[in-house]
């Protein structure tokens, strides 16, 4: 399939602005679900709001652009409604973690088959850059001009934690593992999450030092700790401090049998 | 009309199951609530023995958002609540109308606001049902008033959403939702499923014209849709700062539900051409009718249908009739639009009866009412 099969060559260019890491986690996903032969029309695709919930609207298939904060419960009725399709969502930082997180974690608890992908750009980028519950301690922001004085969610600790069958994490930085890891999540049967820190060069990296989006890219070059098949019961070294360092890897793999296949409805399908 | 197919003595809840799944509901998605919960348990119960999906999500937010999105899978879906959980369902709400989304919400209305009275009935979310999404849009909102009715307008619900492709609602209250009675399932049903993009065969969804309701593109089968809740064309572009593109999908919205009025509302007339005429829906109606059927100066006009609104009939009754009365379980939602068409239409005197902390008005208070007012 080419790159224009899979996207929507005629609502290009994207809403997306220069320098913005979405692009290369779009590549990185089509290269990967290219690579596994999916049948494109028996995959749906759904988002939240905000600028990583767009990239849906882009791809060349069935597109649900939800809620603020709800792509996983639209996602679970989807897929329980048509257990034939397979269902992949895009969502944020702020849509999965701040207003949606109650349905992510339930969603990795609750095992239903689909891919959720988040791409955490450490800020609110469509509404002008404040403060997310993944911006790192004392960064600045539209809304935290003194200085976040929160402490970040770490994302992947709690997908570990609250059950996803396949958790990993990477940045923009890292194409090559990351683009596995989505072939690794679209294969595996349940909940699986990847989380990608990516760059928002307009709205975080601006105010915090690193206008330039190759400066953020070397941020996270030199911030990255690889450390790879946490089990669940050590789940607290799974770790993401950006200001001191982000620990990337493949966390938890294991095959907790999925909701539908356990209700019997799989076979429905 | 049909035969029955069979008997059952059962809870209004139990019956508007029943309904769901012979009007062709496989998904349904809820979160406890009283006094609703027992849909859900008969669901839970029903529903993977024949095929379909039962889920108990974290919260109503996400029960509504998972029917949705199984509706877009095909299938027909359906959620149960009550006050406080219909209150959190709005946003979602306003996504389905926008998305015009065939989906079916129950509301056992139960007394308001906040937690307020979990096991008794009031008629409190009349004008939430329309309004309690931001933007303008309509819905179609059925009112039962017997075990009866929760099965067949919940059938009939659900047909019409798929038939319009809108949201639809039940405001069934405590009352309804625990009464026990009779049910006479009948042996045919009439279903209606929705207009599919790229099929035509003469059927009920069909007929109505694709400007009003467009087809249906369901997920999975190549239609390449974008569905969002932010202004689109017909062509899946999103368009948020084209103001006929918003003026157009927005007055259509409204409009397939106004135009189609006629083939919306129903109710039930008792004592046509009485000087005084009561008016009222759901459980608020049942001690009106009883002196409806036995005082020859007191008729009873029962809206089965709350929205869109039943205009005409209000207008016909009204233009005919010295003195009309509004009874509700509220302090005045569907009053207002009563009285509004029915002073339009010529009648002098619109009165209100309002009960509110979860018993429906008896007769004797109604006769009370109806002597006040020199009808008696």
């Amino acid at each position: 399939m080419e790159l224009f099969e899979f996207y929507r060559e005629d609502r290009m260019p994207t809403v997306f602005c220069p320098g913005c890491g979405n692009g290369t986690v779009m590549n990185c996903f089509f290269r990967a679900f290219n690579e596994l032969n999916l049948p494109l029309e028996k995959t749906s695709f759904v988002g939240g709001i905000g600028c990583s919930s767009r990239i849906p609207l882009y791809i060349n298939s069935d597109v649900l652009h939800t809620t603020h904060g709800r792509a996983i419960a639209f996602a679970t009725g989807l897929k329980l409604g048509r257990p034939d399709l397979k269902v992949v969502v895009f969502t944020g930082d702020g849509d999965l973690g701040a207003i949606g997180g109650n349905h992510f974690i339930n969603g990795c608890r609750r095992n239903v088959d689909m891919t959720v992908i988040c791409i955490n750009n450490n800020i609110y980028g469509m509404t002008g850059g404040q403060a997310s519950i993944t911006t790192p301690h004392d960064f600045l922001s539209t809304t935290t001009p003194y200085g976040n004085k929160e402490y970040p969610f770490d994302l992947s600790e709690i997908a570990v934690a609250a059950g996803a069958n396949y958790v990993a994490r990477w940045t923009t930085r890292h194409v090559h593992e990351l683009t596995k890891s989505f072939k690794a999540a679209l294969q595996k049967k349940g909940f699986s999450f990847v989380e990608v820190v990516s760059q928002c060069p307009t709205n975080f990296g601006r105010r915090n030092k690193m206008a330039d989006p190759t400066q953020m890219l070397e941020w996270f070059k030199e911030m990255s700790v690889r450390r790879d098949k946490v089990k669940a019961e050590a789940a607290d070294h799974v770790d993401l401090n950006i200001a001191g360092q982000i620990t990337i890897g493949e966390f938890v793999e294991r095959n907790r049998e999925c909701y539908e296949e356990q209700m019997g409805v799989a076979k429905h399908g | 009309m049909s035969g029955t197919s069979q008997e059952l003595f059962v809870q209004g809840n139990e019956a508007c199951v029943e309904g769901a799944l012979a009007a062709g509901v496989r998904f349904f998605a809820g979160y406890p609530i009283t006094p609703s919960t027992e849909i859900a348990e008969g669901l839970s119960s029903r529903l993977p023995k024949m095929g379909g999906s039962f889920l108990q999500m974290e919260d109503e937010i996400a029960c509504i958002s998972a029917i949705i999105g199984a509706s877009w899978g095909g299938v027909k879906s359906m959620t149960a609540t009550s006050g406080p959980g219909f209150s959190l369902m709005q946003e979602a709400i306003g996504y389905a109308a926008m998305t015009e989304t065939p989906i079916l919400v129950v509301n056992v209305m139960r007394g308001g606001p906040s937690t307020g009275q979990p096991t008794r009935a009031s008629q409190g979310d009349v004008m939430q049902t329309k309004w309690g999404s931001h933007g303008d849009y309509q819905v179609i909102a059925l009112a039962p008033a017997s075990v009866q009715e929760m099965f067949d307008l919940t059938v009939d619900a659900i047909n019409y959403s798929e038939k319009y492709r809108v949201p639809s609602f039940i405001l069934s209250d405590a009352e309804i939702g625990h009464m026990r009675g009779l049910l006479s399932v009948p042996e045919k049903i009439h279903v209606v499923d929705r207009k599919e993009k790229g099929i035509r065969r003469h059927d009920e969804a069909y007929d109505v014209p694709d400007e009003m309701v467009r087809p249906f593109p369901t997920f999975g089968k190549n239609n390449k849709a974008v569905i969002t809740g932010m202004t689109h064309t017909d062509d899946y572009r999103i368009e948020p700062e084209d103001a006929k593109v918003h003026s157009d999908l927005v007055r259509r919205l409204s409009e397939k539900v106004l135009r189609n009025r006629k083939d919306i509302n129903r109710w039930e007339l008792i004592g046509e051409g009485s000087p005084t005429m009561v008016v009222s829906y759901g459980s608020a109606s049942l001690g009106a009718k009883e002196i409806a059927a036995t005082d020859p100066k007191v008729g009873l006009l029962r809206l089965k249908s709350v929205w869109p609104f039943p205009e005409e009939p209000v207008a016909e009754v009204a233009s005919k009739c010295d003195r009309m009365l509004v009874c509700e379980m509220n302090l005045g939602e569907l009053y207002w639009e009563i009285r509004r068409v029915a002073i339009e239409a010529g009648c002098k005197k619109v009165e209100f009866l309002s009960k509110i902390g979860g018993d429906p008005p008896t007769p004797s208070e109604i006769r009370h009412k109806l002597r006040g007012m020199g009808a008696l």
